[in-house]
């Protein structure tokens, strides 16, 4: 089982439309039909570990090739990186139950703040 | 020099709040050991061999007096009193105690400070010219550029958790005096059509696969700066290897796929991301530059200079080792030399900080550098106030005359206190440079650059030094393997092995019979070593390193 986080918090999984999986390895040349692909829907994209951050790339260029849909980050992302997963596009992250249990709500939502404070996003304007 | 705007202390203060969060989540066991570890290194700190280790950005090497001064409170209140400064322009401390950190992290908020991305697999400092801004021979100062470097790449949501670390350099001279071409990607500021603009090298790293930069782009205008870079990492975040960290460095993502398919992705990515800039950007860049106006230089007269030199030998040796020329002819560039014989290179005590920042504050217009050679820069000098500046140097052990020397060794921490070294560092530059002035060799030599890593990561940039010094464990004993005719700047090369290794005592001995085989071999006493060694090759020099029957075989 696994727990979505978004900006007000835990919730259960509540999506019931199409999920198409985008894998942590997508070639840069196949974003762009997976965009079009799950469009109307949500793309999940895979986070293997935390300390991979391929993902947040993946997020962004989804975004950039017109994806308007549900984009979701799926793995073991730590709180610590809950800012990075929303200013790269995604509306959500999912995590694993045990991880949710050892860093509880408030741990997330003590950066449901993502929107100040960012550099990249003042430089682009 | 930059000034924090109202949104840097907001952000600094913000990150250092979330610092402190991380490692009471820590103690508390929210966070694993393992998850822990990117978050700590991405705020500087390091687990070492015997402590934590604290890494401190000094962007792009600029550092203001009272910044300098705070340093020297940290080493005393939460270190043993000294700090080591670093080969990126970065100041480490050794001995700091995990729980201390979140307040030295305010402390440093304070005065506009931080570690932020000093390790991990981040986008780490900036380094650039420590002459920037103040050498007679730049094209334009690039501390702009490189602020606005730091300011896009910190906490930059994609690029916190890349395959491995990114490092960028920055150049405003043709004589590039921040070894571009062995950074990630190495930048030189250059005009086109009276339009401003950097060149782009990427791929170039030392480590254990050394390598020298290709040119990625000829000419990208200063418009294009940040869509470009982030187009650069975005691609290396998403084809760079992830399965073997030896081979996770963009240089190998560069080597494997070729400069031209690499090129050709990073060009397709670029129009992606220059329709996401706005432009806002240049207005910034512009409220950047501002910050970086040069001092009202005085306008004294040189008489006093000149009579000086004419008449006291020590300050005519200091000023001919240590001085640099100014674009402003009443002025100079000093180098004060870290490097006192027999001292750690880059170690500076807490005292020697506080003298450093008050001689500043009197005669440098409140400014200093931290150079990659690992000494301290006061960029802008009246010539009227060198004397009196050089008296106070000698009386606090800071006027080693020896920039550019044997003794200039550039040597990382080694077995001293890193976690990584298989070898010491440290102690074979202190004997290098008390054994060659001793024998008084060492202004005979004139122009050498030795530099010494502790294992094969390549702290200690040996690969490029004129004379580079390897650190191993072979069977648990310390062996050197030395390189000759390494070099930074526009003729960067990688130095050639030059044979089997040398036990920790028998490194001394070759280094000088190298040496002497120079000082035999040069056509006058202004070719320099490396000039010699690229006139008539490595051969004369194994020669007198292992005898000729080495050679012949």
């Amino acid at each position: 089982m696994s727990v979505i986080v978004r900006d007000d918090g835990f919730h259960a999984e509540d999506w019931v439309g199409e999920i198409t999986e985008v894998p942590a390895d997508t070639a840069i040349a196949a974003v762009a039909g997976l965009a079009a692909a799950g469009q109307g829907g949500m793309l999940r994209v895979a986070f293997p570990s935390f300390a991979d951050g391929r993902g947040f790339t993946l997020g962004r260029r989804l975004r950039d090739a017109g994806f308007t849909g549900r984009l979701r980050a799926a793995g073991p992302v730590l709180a610590d990186q809950y800012a990075m997963a929303r200013r790269s596009g995604f509306d959500e992250v999912e995590i694993p139950d045990d991880l949710a249990a050892r860093q509880p709500e408030d741990q997330w939502l003590f950066r449901a703040d993502w929107r100040e404070g960012s550099y990249r996003a003042r430089l682009q304007g | 020099m930059y000034k924090y705007s109202d949104f840097d202390t907001a952000f600094v203060r913000e990150r250092a709040r979330q610092f402190r969060a991380q490692v009471e989540r820590r103690l508390d066991g929210s966070l694993t050991e393992d998850e822990f570890r990117p978050l700590r290194l991405m705020n500087g700190v390091y687990l070492q061999l015997h402590a934590y280790m604290l890494r401190i950005a000094i962007p792009y090497g600029t550092i203001s007096a009272p910044q300098m001064r705070q340093l020297a409170m940290i080493a005393d209140t939460w270190d043993k009193g000294y700090g080591h400064f670093t080969t990126r322009q970065n100041i480490q401390f050794n001995w700091p105690k995990l729980v201390d950190i979140p307040d030295i992290i305010d402390a440093l908020a304070d005065v506009e400070m931080h570690a932020i991305q000093t390790s991990g697999n981040t986008i780490r400092n900036v380094t650039t010219d420590a002459f920037a801004g103040a050498a007679a021979d730049e094209v334009a100062d690039p501390r702009p550029i490189a602020e606005l470097i730091r300011q896009w790449s910190t906490d930059h949501p994609e690029f916190q958790f890349l395959p491995r670390k990114f490092k960028f350099a920055i150049t405003g001279s043709p004589a590039d005096r921040a070894a571009i071409r062995v950074h990630d990607v190495g930048l030189q500021v250059v005009e086109k059509g009276g339009q401003r603009g950097v060149r782009v090298y990427v791929g170039g790293g030392l480590g254990r696969t050394p390598m020298i930069g290709q040119l990625l782009r000829d000419f990208l205008p200063e418009a294009d700066l940040l869509p470009y870079f982030e187009a650069i990492v975005s691609t290396y975040n998403l084809m760079g290897r992830r399965d073997n960290k030896y081979k996770a460095r963009i240089k190998i993502t560069v080597f494997e796929n070729g400069i031209d398919a690499f090129r050709e992705q990073v060009e397709a990515e670029f129009v992606r991301t220059r329709a996401e800039f706005t432009g806002v950007d240049q207005q910034i860049l512009k409220e950047i530059e501002a910050e970086f106006a040069p001092p009202a230089f005085k306008n004294d007269p040189v008489d006093a200079f000149e009579a000086a030199k004419a008449v006291d030998p020590l300050f005519r040796r200091w000023s001919a080792r240590n001085l640099t020329a100014h674009r402003v002819e009443n002025h100079a560039i000093v180098t004060v030399s870290l490097k006192e014989h027999g001292k750690t290179p880059g170690d500076a005590s807490s005292a020697q900080m506080r003298i450093l920042a008050d001689l500043a504050e009197r005669y440098a217009y409140g400014e200093l550098r931290v150079s990659h050679e690992q000494n301290i820069v006061l960029p802008h000098v009246a010539k009227a106030d060198l004397p009196a500046l050089f008296a106070e140097l000698l009386r606090a052990g800071l006027a080693t005359p020896n920039i550019g020397l044997v003794s200039d060794i550039i040597a990382c921490p080694g077995m001293d206190y890193c976690a990584l070294a298989t070898a010491r560092s440290i102690p074979v530059a202190e004997e290098i440079a008390t054994h060659f002035k001793e024998i008084g060799l060492e202004d005979e030599v004139g122009k050498m650059q030795i530099k010494i890593s502790g294992c094969i990561n390549a702290c200690g940039h040996h690969h490029i030094g004129h004379i580079g010094i390897l650190g191993l464990d072979r069977a648990g004993v310390e062996n050197y393997q030395i390189t000759l005719g390494g070099d930074e700047g526009p003729a960067a090369a990688i130095g050639d092995k030059t044979g089997p290794g040398f036990a920790y005592d028998e490194v001394v001995p070759a280094i000088e019979r190298i040496l002497r085989a120079y000082l035999d071999l040069r056509a006058g006493a202004d070719e320099a070593f490396i000039d010699t060694f690229r006139r008539l090759g490595a051969a004369p020099f194994k020669e007198a390193l292992y005898g000729v029957s080495r050679d012949a075989a």
